[in-house]
């Protein structure tokens, strides 16, 4: 606690107030505009607007489409956490390895963190376009019926490619943090008593990351579901048929392209508690249970 | 860097290393290399694949033509202009977001007031939810506020979160008691503790969230999506994404590709040429 502190009574406020005022007016009051049309209805006209307390949500909740976009959402999100963190672990562990040339690797793995997702997925797209994508060029070759605009797993396997290296860059930059921390005397010791590289890996690396690894679940778990929009708009549309529909992508299309404005809130308001409910297991369970032991 | 017997990768060792670093990095740098090699194709070339892996010869044709109203031609707006945007969106969420936040911090850790505590968490909860969850309603403030195709319609709901604030508030309450004790015995008041000591001190932490600012505006998409609908306004993301329709055969793909480029490299340099604060800062002020 600071002890010392300036005396002034009006100039914090005067500090605080534009911050206060942002907040208030682009957070708070949409989130609670989101909570009141979550709960009401508008007839066909749009001329009248009905108390229907919960039952925006029970029907969202029970709409096939909404839960098929559930689905979605979690076999991309699982994809695209498990890859972009194998992936960087990978090669975090080989760049620690290296003696010269590190900060040259770095520099170039760091690239994709400033792509926006939207291109990202253009780029992507480009790459592997059924017509005269380069990339998909040899798949055609090899007699594979490629055309990621068609088929729902080839689309899917596409968005979660964009997704995924997007997002190697930064999770690359945490491990190598990571394995920086971990004290060298552990390893030295496991060397000495002639363990192998793998077995000093398993049982003493891979532990010791803990924190760092679900630190980074939870952040592409958050990257996931929301930051992947632009993937998946500039690439799919959310197609083909609705193989690609995230939550996001699905509150996007309800409120603005379909104009349901009830049932948009309801999503809203229920991405806001699965946010929440994350965000809540990150500072609690993750905090206590996983630490450097 | 104090690199130990035991530990040392043995040659053969560090020669794989090396090799898979080669691979991870031609495959995490090859979709943004690419894009620039065929922005220096012309449009036949790039219809036809395989694409060359080297940069070809038209690269000056194919610049000019997009700065000089190739891209107005496609999209209804020149590239400069996708720029301007661009640059003014991600500059004012970046310097906005600094100065918000680095003022709220300042007044919840240097002041005593009623209520302080309560401001802090009002901030602080606005970190778990990003303006996706909220968009309709959001966008419904907006169009009430009349801010629909204005610079602050892009940028201020953007710099509505907490991340900036606790980091300054997490740093701000690093500082030493006695620092503040010794100026205030000299008799500075707020203005001059924040100027002379206290700037100075935060400078690596504020070119930190520059970085992560600059690069989170420039990459933004569906809000800008939303609070735009006139062309002049879009940001080159934006812009981007309206040129591109890939059922069309008729798509000049290599204006398209020299605007990815342009929309690509600015984030990229300065990651890459901040990287040293970039990479603490993200690293020490996310965990």
């Amino acid at each position: 606690m600071r002890r010392t502190v300036f005396p002034h009574k009006l100039l914090p406020w005067l500090l605080l107030a534009p911050q206060l005022a942002i907040t208030l007016i682009f957070f708070y009051w949409p989130a609670a505009q989101a909570f009141r049309q979550s709960m009401l209805r508008e007839d066909a006209f749009g001329l009248k607007t009905t108390f229907v307390g919960l039952a925006n949500f029970r029907k969202v909740l029970s709409d096939p489409n909404y839960l098929n976009s559930m689905r979605v959402t979690v076999v991309f999100s699982v994809l695209v956490a498990f890859f972009a963190m194998a992936i960087a672990l990978f090669l975090a562990v080989q760049a620690e390895k290296i003696v010269r040339g590190k900060g040259f690797y770095r520099t170039l793995m760091i690239w994709p963190y400033a792509v926006a997702p939207a291109i990202a997925g253009m780029l992507w797209l480009f790459m592997f376009n059924p017509s005269f994508g380069t990339l998909a060029w040899p798949l055609r070759q090899l007699g594979i019926s490629w055309n990621p605009l068609l088929d729902s797993t080839q689309a899917m396997g596409l968005v979660v490619a964009a997704a995924t290296w997007k997002q190697i860059s930064y999770n690359f930059l945490f491990f190598v943090a990571g394995l920086q921390a971990i004290p060298r005397s552990l390893l030295e010791a496991a060397a000495i008593d002639g363990a192998s590289r793998r077995h000093t890996f398993w049982t003493i690396t891979f532990p010791l990351l803990a924190p760092t690894s679900f630190f980074l679940l939870v952040v592409n778990t958050v990257y996931a579901l929301f930051d992947t929009f632009g993937i998946i708009h500039a690439v799919t549309g959310g197609g083909p048929g609705k193989a690609t529909e995230t939550l996001v992508y699905k509150v996007y299309n309800d409120g603005f392209v379909n104009l349901i404005m009830g049932d948009s809130a309801a999503q809203s308001v229920i991405l806001m508690i699965i946010v929440i409910a994350l965000t809540a297991f990150q500072f609690r369970f993750i905090e206590r249970r996983v630490h450097y032991g | 860097m104090a690199e130990s017997a035991p530990l040392a990768a043995r040659r053969s060792g560090r020669l794989i290393a090396h090799l898979w670093m080669v691979l991870g990095v031609i495959v995490v740098a090859f979709p943004v290399y690419y894009v620039f090699v065929a922005s220096t194709h012309s449009l036949q070339t790039i219809l036809r694949p395989p694409l060359p892996l080297l940069p070809g010869s038209e690269a000056v044709r194919n610049y000019s033509e997009a700065f000089s109203g190739g891209v107005s031609r496609i999209g209804g707006v020149s590239l400069w202009r996708l720029l301007a945007n661009t640059t003014i969106v991600a500059m004012g969420i970046a310097l906005g977001k600094i100065a918000i936040s680095m003022a709220s911090a300042y007044a919840i850790v240097f002041f005593r007031f009623p209520l302080r505590m309560a401001c802090f968490w009002l901030i602080f909860i606005t970190l778990m939810l990003p303006v996706e969850v909220r968009i309709q309603p959001t966008y419904k403030v907006m169009v009430d506020l009349g801010l629909i195709n204005t610079y602050p319609g892009l940028i201020l709901p953007l710099i509505a979160s907490a991340t900036a604030t606790l980091l300054f508030r997490q740093f701000f309450m690093t500082i030493p008691d006695e620092l503040l004790e010794a100026a205030r015995v000299d008799g500075a008041g707020p203005w001059r503790f924040f100027k002379d000591i206290l700037w100075p001190l935060s400078l690596t932490n504020v070119a930190a969230i520059f970085v992560i600012q600059f690069i989170y505006g420039w990459t933004q998409y569906l809000w800008p999506l939303l609070v735009t609908n006139s062309n002049e306004m879009n940001t080159i993301v934006i812009a981007l994404k309206k040129m591109v329709s890939f059922a069309d055969a008729d798509t000049p793909w290599h204006l398209v590709m020299v605007t990815s480029v342009l929309a690509i490299l600015p984030p990229i340099l300065v990651v890459v040429l901040m990287q040293r604060w970039f990479v603490k800062g993200l690293v020490e002020t996310e965990k």
